[in-house]
């Protein structure tokens, strides 16, 4: 298992995509990091009277995680789309299904693979508003909340990306399937917004990447938040499972 | 007895309602080449996955160096190396990271990995292409990483489909002699759809036509059935068809065109002889003298018909 995350995750840096996407990813975080920054020189003087005013790490570091997120909304589906579509289509996949390799190492080798990229990816953005330490005190237990999220987020949207990839020859396809997928389970509670509270917005508002995300990034480490998370993976993982496994049946 | 390393019995597949596999069993024995040989569409490749694991049989059993297959997957697939119509590889990887790789999912210890790959790498003759890309190679190296991914393991038995599909004749050339080099190893088992291809290399035939087994034979009971009993006669001068007739041996004469004849001829008594010395002494002016060979369709409408009529004699 691990030695295909291995493979899987080196595989990834040999092909231009990899690094086109850290170093873009980099780039407009870091622009929206500066504007986050100029915002906040602008107004600190007005807050600094203010006591309990949120301080750095509200106010540049949770942002930005917030916009990081939606960024990797677009960018995971295009890392995960390869990840099984690829391989149907180059027919390497008997390679890993004749090996002595059962399907839940294969299932787990590819996910963890492509999730190392994107830990990587993590590790990156949150460079940004570790760097803000030099100069400031950082409400690490805050920033640690938010860098969880988004970890847990990443794991999700990886999860996903690897069923929807398993069910088609085409990346095109698993990419364009994945990206709606990840965008209705973002904005579904939309529909909890705008309606007086019932049952059905409740379920809503449950099923929303966005929502556990956020309490995530107020600082709330909810059992029930980081549960959710756990439960969308692996629920995407067996069913990724299963369907390789009901390819050979079929 | 001779040991039996894999053992398969009773496969059938369907694709939905479409019976691609019926009812085939066989088995191989240690140090055997068994060659799976058909048309296209007959359900080789179908059969060469559900051996290889990639596919699972509707109906039957599979036992690898007595693991069942579908029971014991894991020890199942150690025993069996396969190499697809498609050669499965990263085009991406050069040829040594790629057989790294291959080691290490199939569980060979990092102590005796690089003595594997080195003699894997040796062996498909790979040495001065270890470096480059697997994606930059031709179609023949390509093959040769395929069938070096599939023995890199010392498996008992090795599963090749259509090894030689696509591949230039001085390639093929190579292929085969590659294949002939494994076999004296390992159990091989070679899907072809070209005839001369098993003569060459294998010592047991099995033919699979419309998911059916029509034959089983050992190489030199397939050699009998590849025998057949006209030949074609090019003369310059030819006379008349009956006198060709009146040669002793000669059971009937086609005339194919001007000048051309199909003969066809008792087993029992062969008259080349005789034609060559008629027409020399004659002067038909003998052009061509060519004994014919069944193909592979000529074999297979010879079996089934010899099919049908043992099961019509049968009612």
């Amino acid at each position: 298992m691990l030695t295909l995350a291995k493979n899987e995750l080196y595989r990834l840096f040999l092909s231009p995509l990899a690094w086109i996407v850290l170093a873009l990813s980099q780039l407009i975080l870091a622009y929206l990091f500066l504007t986050h920054i100029d915002y906040f020189i602008q107004i600190q003087a007005k807050i600094s009277a203010i006591p309990g005013a949120p301080g750095v790490t509200e106010l540049i570091a949770i942002p930005l995680l917030s916009n990081a997120a939606t960024l990797l909304l677009l960018i995971a589906p295009l890392i995960t789309m390869r990840l099984i579509a690829e391989e149907r289509r180059n027919e390497s996949l008997p390679l890993l299904l004749s090996a002595p390799l059962s399907t839940l190492q294969i299932v787990l080798g590819k996910y963890c693979g492509t999730l190392g990229f994107f830990m990587v990816l993590l590790f990156l953005i949150s460079l940004m508003p570790l760097s803000l330490s030099l100069g400031s005190q950082l409400d690490f237990g805050l920033l640690a909340s938010g860098l969880l999220g988004l970890a847990l987020l990443l794991a999700s949207f990886t999860a996903i990306g690897l069923f929807l990839s398993s069910l088609t020859k085409q990346p095109s396809i698993a990419a364009m399937t994945t990206f709606a997928s990840l965008f209705l389970l973002w904005i579904i509670d939309w529909a909890a917004n705008t309606q007086i509270t019932t049952e059905s917005s409740n379920l809503f508002s449950w099923l929303s990447l966005l929502n556990h995300y956020q309490s995530l990034l107020q600082g709330e480490v909810n059992s029930s938040d980081i549960a959710y998370y756990l439960i969308v993976i692996s629920t995407f993982l067996i069913l990724t499972l299963r369907r390789l496994d009901s390819e050979r049946l079929n | 007895m001779s040991s039996v390393l894999l053992s398969a019995q009773a496969l059938s597949r369907y694709y939905g309602q479409q019976q691609a596999v019926q009812n085939v069993s066989f088995n191989i024995n240690k140090g055997e080449v068994l060659g799976f040989l058909g048309p296209n569409g007959a359900g080789k490749s179908t059969t060469m996955k559900m051996l290889s694991g990639n596919l699972a049989p509707t109906q039957g059993e599979i036992i690898i160096n007595g693991y069942d297959l579908l029971t014991e997957p894991k020890q199942a697939k150690a025993h069996i190396g396969y190499l697809p119509e498609q050669p499965p590889l990263y085009k991406e990887l050069t040829v040594k990271e790629f057989l790294v790789f291959c080691g290490q999912i199939n569980a060979i210890s990092s102590t005796k990995l690089k003595a594997a790959i080195d003699s894997v790498i040796e062996r498909c003759g790979l040495t001065d292409v270890t470096q480059r890309l697997i994606g930059n190679l031709s179609k023949g190296y390509q093959q040769r990483v395929g069938i070096a991914q599939a023995i890199i393991h010392s498996p008992a038995v090795i599963i090749l489909d259509e090894p030689t599909s696509g591949l230039d004749p001085i390639q093929i050339k190579e292929i085969r002699q590659l294949i002939r080099d494994i076999a004296t190893e390992h159990s091989v088992i070679l899907s072809t759809h070209i005839l001369p291809e098993v003569e060459m290399l294998c010592d047991r035939v099995q033919i699979i036509n419309k998911g059916q087994l029509i034959l089983s034979d050992s190489i030199a009971g397939f050699a009998q059935q590849m025998q057949t009993s006209h030949l074609l006669l090019g003369l310059g001068f030819p006379p008349a068809p009956d006198v060709l007739e009146n040669i002793a041996g000669v059971l009937s004469v086609e005339t194919v065109n001007d000048g051309l004849f199909k003969i066809h001829y008792s087993p029992e008594q062969n008259p080349i002889n005789e034609l060559v010395w008629q027409a020399a002494h004659q002067q038909w002016q003998l052009i061509q003298l060519t004994p014919q060979q069944h193909s592979l369709e000529d074999v297979f409408m010879k079996i089934i018909r010899d099919e049908t009529q043992h099961s019509g004699q049968g009612v």
